[in-house]
């Protein structure tokens, strides 16, 4: 199993270094993780490092394709008020 | 290299044109050691951010904790604020940024990493700069501005790298208060969230900041200053901070639009109204010098304050510049020593206008007024190309700086849809609430009619002139047709 980093990633470097495995690195769009070395950081950390540093909700997956920050999670801005907020923007 | 530090020789009855009279923002009082080192810093020093240019590199976009005032999503080119940049670069990248625009911009004498996260979390880019730095360009001051998380872990190396400055945000000393600016921070390997994470950042900040003040490197605080979240305990913080050794203190407004995305933005918190932002900063002042001149500029700025240059930098047109560094410092050295002259001259004029300023009645109200400069500390602007404008107050005894207002809807100057319709004359107008008088190098008709009409006097008579000067000349024609008396005062508020 491994984690994986997602087209909503907006290449800040975090997750790269706390890697303990070196299976981060950088690609053209975003950040990608070499299923080959990811080991979920079992044995090292108690949680998966890339997960606990990103600060993008929706920017990385487990290993079962579910995203590790959903939307909220991070910023505290609940999901329906943002949503909201950004429907009134676009309508200006 | 040895500069002269400006105004050393004189005793506190000397007025330095950049904060002139008895307010405590002045950097008079302190000890020779930090004047030294602050006297050409722009961010540092308020007389030197009219000469003396700064840039920022980014290099760092690593980020260890979340602000409810940042969103990690955006870059805006028309946007300026903290956090925000362009194009990410390599340390290499940034050196030879570093060095382009020292040698173009020699009046530049300034390097600081400020982000676009925090420059401690990528601590391996940010060195590898400075390093590089201190070497190849001895010339320039070296800075940096952290949360201060991992601070205390990174004092040993910078003291290293001859950086005298370093500047942190400390917004609150209160976990309590802290859990409502922070929702979380990385820390040992985990994310930890709320009141127990705000007390770890906390913690280190304090200690951070302690380490360094016993090393002798400068320390300034930053604070964003939120409504109805910290505005009450600043300046408890603003105590603190300088009990343990920061010499000088920014309170900053914070910035908060929706489309900006961030938690402030979206869930609709206001920033401080600019009487909010200068009562809190005339109250912390009694305790510690204030700094009042921030332009709160992006992570990649380039230029004076207030001007960002960094188009003129981009890599690729870096690339094409062929930089004689060796050269470049002999000129830079040239252009700072006549920009220390050119100060010292100013010191020594005596300020006839301000010295009668004190003959006028004393029952006269004091003014706000706007000026319009692009630097140098004089009126040289044309009032249709300001896109900020610099706050004096005048009174019967002197003349101080208080503030900049941004033009520009305040942060974003982008496109059509960012417009409400609304005229440019008509915002700047809002923007320049409050003030009297609005001194120029020139100003067309119309904006000349519509300013008088809300109250503001235009003023061109003063082009060239240094800004104090002209302040307080306007003050004084001001004062003596009677226009200041303050049975007058009653009668403008209630037509205002």
């Amino acid at each position: 199993m491994a984690y994986s980093i997602v087209e909503k990633c907006v290449k800040c470097h975090a997750c790269a270094p706390a890697c303990p495995n070196e299976a981060i690195y950088e690609a053209t769009l975003h950040f990608m993780v070499d299923p080959k070395k990811c080991t979920e950081c079992e044995g090292d950390f108690a949680d998966p490092q890339c997960a606990s540093i990103c600060p993008i909700e929706g920017a990385i997956l487990d290993g079962y394709k579910v995203v590790a920050n959903p939307p909220g999670s991070l910023t505290g801005i609940p999901a329906e008020k943002f949503e909201e907020v950004m429907a009134e923007i676009q309508a200006r | 290299m040895e500069l002269k530090v400006l105004g050393q020789e004189q005793e506190s009855s000397g007025c330095s044109s950049g904060s002139c009279g008895s307010t405590d923002d002045q950097l008079s009082h302190l000890p020779d050691a930090i004047r030294e080192k602050v006297h050409n810093h722009p961010c540092y020093s308020e007389e030197a951010h009219h000469h003396f240019a700064r840039m920022h590199v980014a290099v760092a976009p690593a980020c260890n904790i979340q602000c409810h005032y940042c969103n990690r999503k955006y870059d805006c080119a028309n946007e300026s604020r903290p956090g925000v940049v362009s194009e990410l670069l390599t340390p290499d990248q940034a050196v030879k940024k570093t060095m382009a625009v020292a040698a173009n911009i020699p009046q530049m004498t300034v390097l600081g990493i400020a982000g676009p996260g925090d420059p401690l979390a990528n601590p391996e880019r940010t060195f590898e700069t400075f390093r590089q730095l201190s070497e190849k360009a001895p010339d320039i001051k070296l800075c940096v501005s952290t949360n201060g998380l991992a601070l205390p872990a990174a004092v040993e190396e910078l003291s290293k790298h001859n950086i005298d400055h370093v500047t942190i945000t400390i917004n609150t000393v209160d976990p309590e208060i802290g859990a409502k600016i922070y929702p979380w921070i990385f820390w040992n390997n985990r994310r930890i969230k709320g009141k127990k994470g705000a007390k770890i950042l906390i913690e280190q900040q304090q200690k951070g900041l302690e380490m360094l003040a016993e090393k002798g490197i400068l320390v300034k605080v930053n604070s964003v200053m939120i409504p109805g979240v910290n505005d009450k305990h600043l300046e408890e913080v603003s105590l603190i901070v300088k009990q343990k050794g920061a010499f000088l203190h920014n309170v900053m407004p914070l910035i908060a639009e929706a489309e900006h995305g961030t938690f402030y933005g979206v869930m609709g918190q206001r920033g401080p109204t600019h009487d909010e932002l200068q009562t809190l900063q005339d109250a912390c002042s009694g305790d510690m010098n204030m700094m009042r001149h921030c332009r709160q500029c992006r992570a990649d700025a380039v230029g004076l304050l207030g001007e960002d240059r960094g188009d003129e930098f981009t890599m690729d047109k870096i690339e094409e510049m062929d930089i004689d560094y060796d050269a470049a410092m002999i000129k830079r050295a040239e252009i700072h020593a006549a920009i220390a002259h050119e100060l010292e001259q100013k010191q020594k004029q005596p300020k006839e206008s301000l010295v009668t300023l004190s003959s006028i009645k004393k029952e006269t109200r004091p003014v706000l007024m706007a000026v319009a400069t692009t630097g140098g500390g004089v009126v040289n602007q044309h009032f249709g190309h300001a896109t900020e404008f610099l706050i004096y107050e005048a009174n019967t005894t002197d003349v101080r700086f208080i503030s900049h207002r941004k033009v520009e809807d305040l942060y974003c100057s982008g496109g059509d849809t960012c417009g409400d319709g609304e005229t440019v004359l008509s915002k700047i107008i809002k923007v320049l609430d409050g003030c009297e008088a609005v001194i120029c190098s020139k100003i067309g008709y119309e904006p000349w009619s519509q300013l008088e009409e809300a109250g503001i006097m235009p003023n061109g008579e003063h082009a060239m002139e240094p800004i104090e000067d002209a302040v307080a000349a306007v003050y004084k024609e001001m004062a003596e047709s009677g226009a200041l008396d303050e049975s007058e005062s009653n009668n403008e508020l209630a037509t205002a």
